[in-house]
């Protein structure tokens, strides 16, 4: 009997057989690589909002405390946008007649809400606390980064859940001194991790077992 | 013996009842199903979910199509993740509220008005939403604890189906023209100096009310005010008339009595002070040690209420025959009553009466008899004599002026506004929150004459029965969005201030009659502010206004007690008021323990919530007792024709042990034609039923239909019992597994530890053990103070944003209810003893859930929970599966409410809103305990004893639920586990759990055998 097959079919069967993994693992790596991808974490991506409101002018060149505006993140689960009766404390005063700012002046004036973008933005089922962190010497930079510099506001870390408990298991590289939380230009010493041991038992952080437990964040 | 006979199942009674006479001592049972052994009650007991769910859908391709799109669906989907969307924030423009921090809630003290009577509450607000009620611990009717009514009320201030326009003429009107309107109105009646003026209200007891209507009939003096409760307390009234020949209020203070005698009276589940008098009831049943005393409560009564399951000798008697046997015991301690040798009913038994005598007269000075709101008057002026003779008058039972503004006969004045209307001297009618077309006494003929009157106002909250044949409807703003003040039962005022703005632009009482007296404009605020101004020196307002505000009372207003004497022709009055009803089948109609006199028909919560003993949800019934229904040959189901006073109504039978023989008890409250989407056609209409005589108990004919009507009851589901037992030989919650354990006072004095487990607690584990280091969570739960009131069910519906699934789910024993109320009974059908049980996740520390999860998403916690995470959930129901406790809940569908607009902001913010295919269930209100946990570590301390509070302790009148720190040997819980009586559930399955409960004790008269 003739053959069906011609030679050259094995070579093609197991080039599609290697090539079928190759192919998955190409899948699979796209895959991984678009939920990594800015396009999808928001990661690096200046969000457009109401007013250009500028964080590296108001918190650098100003040298405006975070506090200022954020004015619940010490006591509350949210850190609280502020009012726009805030933003009026001076620029009332200054900047008068900035066309950029006629929608803060127009929000005041007729009492209604100024709608920012969300830029950092977690899954309804989970439940972030700042006024913890806070207290227990995670710094704004931390998961917000780097602040200061941000023209415009864009999202610094993914927020993943791998992203968070990849601290909620070494509190130490990222746990500072609390009179340092609020600083936009901290810079963790070379000795991050002697000193997050140190302060790990003195503001008695919960060990990774507890913090990493899922009612924790999910309930 | 169970059988299935046409589609449904039946069962023998005389066979059960000859079963539990054989071996009495041992059982405890559910029900009569288990009794039975029906193929239903089998299917519910070895299956978690015994419903396919695959037969939900009818047809098989539809379901193979949905499975073919969702696996299209997943493959497109491969990443299993979503983008998050973007959403906006929206800050205050200015300044914000005093206090406000986004994100903390804050709590207000107001009250709640029910039949007329206040609650005092403090409220949960969460950015401005009122999302969770609370008892307000300084007010004295709540003490901190809230009933089923007030938990759920917060539903129904976001109810969609709220009247939500004025009404003009069946078109919608405004409020704008209402007022012109009412202008005309207004000045048609000075001119006839309020000639044809009528208005009608319900009970009030707001100072402020009774105040604007008192200068409203100034202004018109020809206009009359009447009032229409649809389950008034004219009874209560008219005895106290009786016995002291003026009205008074009685105050019972229960934390004294060493002997409650209740005649008919549900005191511990419903009327003005139901919390205060559970409250008090259970301090003097707390047992801590051996030498620790106990009340005794002597219970007689037709229909078996929650009163009746706490007592220590319970007495099965129609309600009629409760007369008789009132002058009897009366007779006995020396009471003149008149009457020529009162006969005592037959069923008493012989050394009932002579025994209750000696006891009380053992306890002079120390008793309350308490008649109920069944009673005729005369049952209520005996009470009354025999507290006097008992030198309890003074003591336990004090008395004070009337709390109610204005205290009438409640059917004579409805009466006379039917006259009034007849004799053609009513054109303008003002209904002020009631719905008398559905709640008023057939024999009043209401409806007719309603229609005569030229100009009908209506104000209620809902577009009701009444509302459709008013010309003007307006929308009621709800408590919680209103203005007022109102009195609790000992007289203590409340201000009720409004946590939210009307949601419909709803008005109150206070301010459509500031409209009819030319005061249009004023606000439901200034009517209120301005009234108190008026009783308090201008020095000083603001400090006490704010004061009364702050502590959601007004100090120094509850009313003094007022000596009383018997009237000296109390026994005249007595003999010629009195009469029982003759032999033969009664009717006795009640206030339905959900949805109450049909005011909260349309609450979604209270309509799922199993009431209490019968465990019925969604429907009301005509409840027998086993002997009568097997005298009717009927069963569970079965529709019966009943006629009383030539009114008829179909009602399926429920029979329910310990009910008294030849008496029917029927809750009022459903069959509402105009209640909304939830209530309407829920249910039959008993008002129908009703007369202004004697209303709540007549005689009743009864005729079988043959017809049968699905009642769903949850008595049987989530039964905790042994795998493939065989329910004929040993009842399975039983015996063996004593889920309830209870002995008498006497027992357990010698003998401690009667409910201690034989055999270790802790035995050997595969597993490795969990150390708890720090926190370790646990509950103990005080059988003995427990009532089974239901409040803790409603309060974690409204905590954790629980959804309703609606009557054909429950009849699949789909009900999502954290938290549920197990009744067990003991000995015979006649007159069972009755033990509720408060069963929720008991958060086991070798947990059968944890292990046979595949994805990991219930989890042991470092501080001992079992962990539900719902994001995690794929919905195998293996863990539910495993469950001895029967306390996990599924998801069949998208219970939960994602759409309609006006309930999201009821939701708790703090916990998830669960969706369809996931598994919930207690987490020992894990968001208060991170609430707490994290504002201690702020402070850098320990969490305290008593911080974290769940939502079912936090509600329970009689502090049966107990929560906190094992660890902490010193906090209360430790100390309640600590003691003798403490033992868990299906110990026996080493789980280890850590919910346990404290045997309940009772204290039965040595000298009555029973």
């Amino acid at each position: 009997m003739a053959q069906i097959f011609h030679r050259s079919t094995n070579t093609i069967s197991k080039l599609m057989i290697y090539g079928l993994v190759f192919i998955l693992g190409a899948l699979a790596y796209l895959v991984y690589a678009v939920n990594q991808s800015p396009y999808f974490t928001d990661v690096n991506v200046p969000r457009q909002q109401p007013v250009p409101f500028s964080h590296k002018h108001h918190v650098t060149d100003d040298g405006i405390d975070c506090r200022y505006c954020h004015t619940s993140v010490e006591q509350s689960s949210y850190a609280g946008v502020p009012a726009t009766h805030i933003c009026m404390s001076c620029h009332s005063k200054l900047w008068l007649n900035s066309a950029m700012l006629e929608p803060v002046r127009a929000s005041y004036a007729s009492n209604a809400s100024l709608e920012w973008t969300r830029v950092n933005a977690l899954p309804d089922f989970v439940y972030f606390d700042h006024s913890i962190h806070v207290s227990k010497g995670i710094g704004c930079t931390t998961c917000h980064g780097p602040i200061g510099e941000m023209p415009l506001t864009w999202r610094a870390n993914t927020l993943y859940m791998r992203w968070c408990i990849d601290c909620h298991k070494h509190p130490e590289r990222s746990v500072r001194r609390r009179e340092d939380v609020f600083r936009a230009d901290y810079v963790a010493p070379p000795d991050q991790l002697a000193l997050g041991r140190r302060l790990v038992k003195e503001y008695k952080i919960k060990d990774p077992k507890q913090l990493t437990d899922c009612y924790t964040c999910h309930r | 013996m169970g059988r299935k006979e046409k589609g449904r199942s039946t069962f023998d009674l005389v066979q059960i009842q000859a079963k539990l006479e054989q071996a009495p001592e041992k059982r405890f049972w559910r029900g009569l199903e288990e009794l039975a052994g029906t193929p239903e009650y089998r299917n519910f007991l070895q299956c978690e979910f015994p419903h396919d769910p695959r037969q939900d859908e009818k047809g098989v391709s539809r379901r193979d199509a949905l499975k073919w799109m969702a696996a299209s669906a997943a493959l497109a989907g491969l990443t299993a993740c979503t983008k998050l969307p973007t959403e906006k924030i929206v800050p205050y423009a200015q300044q914000r509220p005093e206090n406000f921090v986004p994100g903390k809630p804050l709590f207000y003290a107001t009250a709640m008005p029910l039949g007329g009577y206040a609650t005092g509450l403090l409220v949960e607000s969460h950015m401005g939403r009122p999302t969770k009620v609370e008892g307000n611990p300084s007010h004295p009717a709540s003490l901190g604890a809230a009933d089923v009514f007030a938990q759920a009320s917060v539903l129904t201030l976001y109810d969609p189906d709220r009247a939500q326009v004025v009404i003009y003429d069946g078109r919608i009107g405004s409020w704008s023209t209402f007022l012109t309107s009412a202008e005309q109105y207004r000045a048609d009646l000075l001119l006839r100096k309020g000639a044809g003026l009528r208005i009608l209200t319900g009970t009030v007891t707001s100072p402020t009310l009774a105040d604007q209507i008192n200068s409203l009939l100034a202004q018109f003096p020809q206009a009359k005010w009447h009032q229409h409760e649809p389950c008034n307390r004219d009874s209560t009234r008219e005895g106290a008339k009786l016995a002291f020949g003026e009205y008074v209020s009685t105050v019972y203070h229960f934390d004294q009595a060493d002997v409650v005698v209740s005649l008919d009276a549900d005191f511990l589940g419903s009327g003005p002070g139901a919390l205060r008098h559970a409250h008090d009831f259970s301090e003097r049943r707390r047992v801590t040690s051996p030498q620790s005393s106990m009340n005794r409560l002597y219970v007689v009564e037709s229909t078996p209420t929650i009163t009746g399951a706490m007592a220590d000798h319970r007495l099965p008697l129609r309600a009629g025959d409760v007369e008789a046997f009132a002058r009897a015991l009366a007779e006995g301690l020396g009471v003149k009553t008149g009457a020529v040798a009162a006969a005592v009913p037959a069923r008493v038994p012989p050394d009932w009466i002579p025994a209750l005598v000696r006891d009380l007269e053992k306890h002079r000075g120390a008793c309350i008899i308490v008649a109920g709101e069944q009673q005729p008057p005369v049952v209520h002026a005996l009470a009354h004599a025999i507290n006097d003779v008992l030198a309890s008058a003074g003591k336990t039972v004090t008395y004070t002026g009337p709390v109610e503004a204005n205290p009438v006969n409640q059917s004579t004045s409805l009466g006379e506004l039917v006259a009034d209307i007849q004799a053609g001297q009513v054109d303008t009618l003002v209904i002020l929150g009631v719905n008398p077309v559905y709640s008023a006494p057939a024999d009043v003929h209401f409806v007719q004459n309603l229609l005569k009157v030229r100009t009908r106002i209506h104000l209620s909250l809902y577009d009701d029965e009444t509302a459709e044949l008013c010309h003007w409807h307006v929308p009621e703003a709800h408590y919680l969005e209103a203005w007022s003040d109102a009195r609790a039962y000992d007289g203590t005022v409340s201000i009720l201030q409004p946590l939210i703005s009307p949601l419909y632009d709803g008005k109150s009482a206070h301010e459509v009659l500031a409209v009819l007296a030319g005061q249009e404009g004023l606000s439901g605020h200034d009517i209120v502010r301005d009234y108190w101004q008026r009783q308090k020196p201008a020095a000083g307002f603001e400090a006490f206004w704010q004061r009364s505000l702050n502590d959601g009372v007004v100090a120094g207003t509850a009313l003094p007690a007022k000596p009383v004497k018997l009237s000296g022709t109390f026994a005249t009055q007595a003999a010629k008021v009195g009469g029982s009803q003759g032999a033969g089948m009664e009717i006795v109609l009640r206030l339905d323990p959900t949805v109450w006199d049909g005011s909260f028909a349309n609450n979604g919560w209270l309509q799922e919530l199993p009431k209490p003993l019968t465990k019925l949800t969604w429907d009301n019934a005509a409840l027998v007792s086993p002997a009568t229904a097997l005298k009717l040959g009927v069963t569970n189901g079965d529709v019966l024709k009943l006629r009383s006073r030539e009114q008829e109504v179909d009602a399926p039978v429920w029979i329910t042990p310990g009910h008294a023989d030849d008496s029917l008890t029927v809750h009022l409250g459903y069959g509402r034609r105009r209640a909304g989407r939830v209530g309407t056609g829920v249910g039959f209409n008993a008002y129908k039923l009703c007369a202004s005589e004697r209303p709540w108990v007549s005689r009743v004919e009864v005729q079988k239909t043959g017809k049968n009507y699905q009642l769903v009851t949850t008595q049987h589901h989530h039964i905790m019992g042994k795998e493939g037992e065989e329910v004929e030989e040993e009842s399975v919650a039983a015996r063996q597994r004593s889920l309830v354990r209870v002995a008498t006072l006497e027992k357990f004095r010698q003998e401690p530890d009667f409910a201690r487990e034989e055999g270790g607690e802790k035995a050997p584990s595969l597993y490795p053990g969990y150390k708890y280091d720090g926190n370790a969570w646990g509950m103990a739960i005080d059988l003995n103070s427990c009532i089974g009131c239901n409040a803790c069910v409603v309060a974690c519906q409204s905590e954790n944003n629980i959804p309703v699934v609606g009557k054909d789910q429950v009849a699949r024993g789909r009900e999502m209810h954290w938290i549920r109320v197990d009744t067990y009974f003991h000995g015979g059908l006649q007159n069972p003893e009755t033990y509720n049980e408060v069963v929720l996740c008991m958060q086991c520390e070798n947990a059968p859930c944890e292990y046979v999860c595949p994805v990991a998403a219930t989890v042991h916690s470092p501080e001992g929970l079992n962990e539900m995470i719902y994001n995690r959930c794929v919905g195998t129901r293996y863990c539910s599966n495993n469950c001895p406790y029967k306390v996990r809940r599924f998801n069949f569908y998208l219970y939960a409410d994602w759409k309609t607009p006006s309930l999201e902001p009821l939701r708790n913010p703090d916990v998830t809103v669960r969706s369809r295919g996931v598994m919930e269930k207690c987490t020992y209100c894990v968001q208060r305990i991170n609430a707490a946990k994290i504002a201690a570590e702020k402070e850098d301390r320990e969490v305290g004893d008593g911080e974290i509070v769940t939502a079912c302790q936090q509600t329970c009148p009689t502090q049966a639920i107990v929560f906190g720190n094992i660890n902490d040997p010193n906090s209360r819980v430790a100390k309640l586990k600590a003691q003798s009586r403490n033992y868990g559930l299906l110990t026996d399955l080493n789980t280890r759990p850590r919910t346990t409960y404290l045997a309940k004790l009772r204290n039965p008269n040595p000298e009555i055998k029973e």
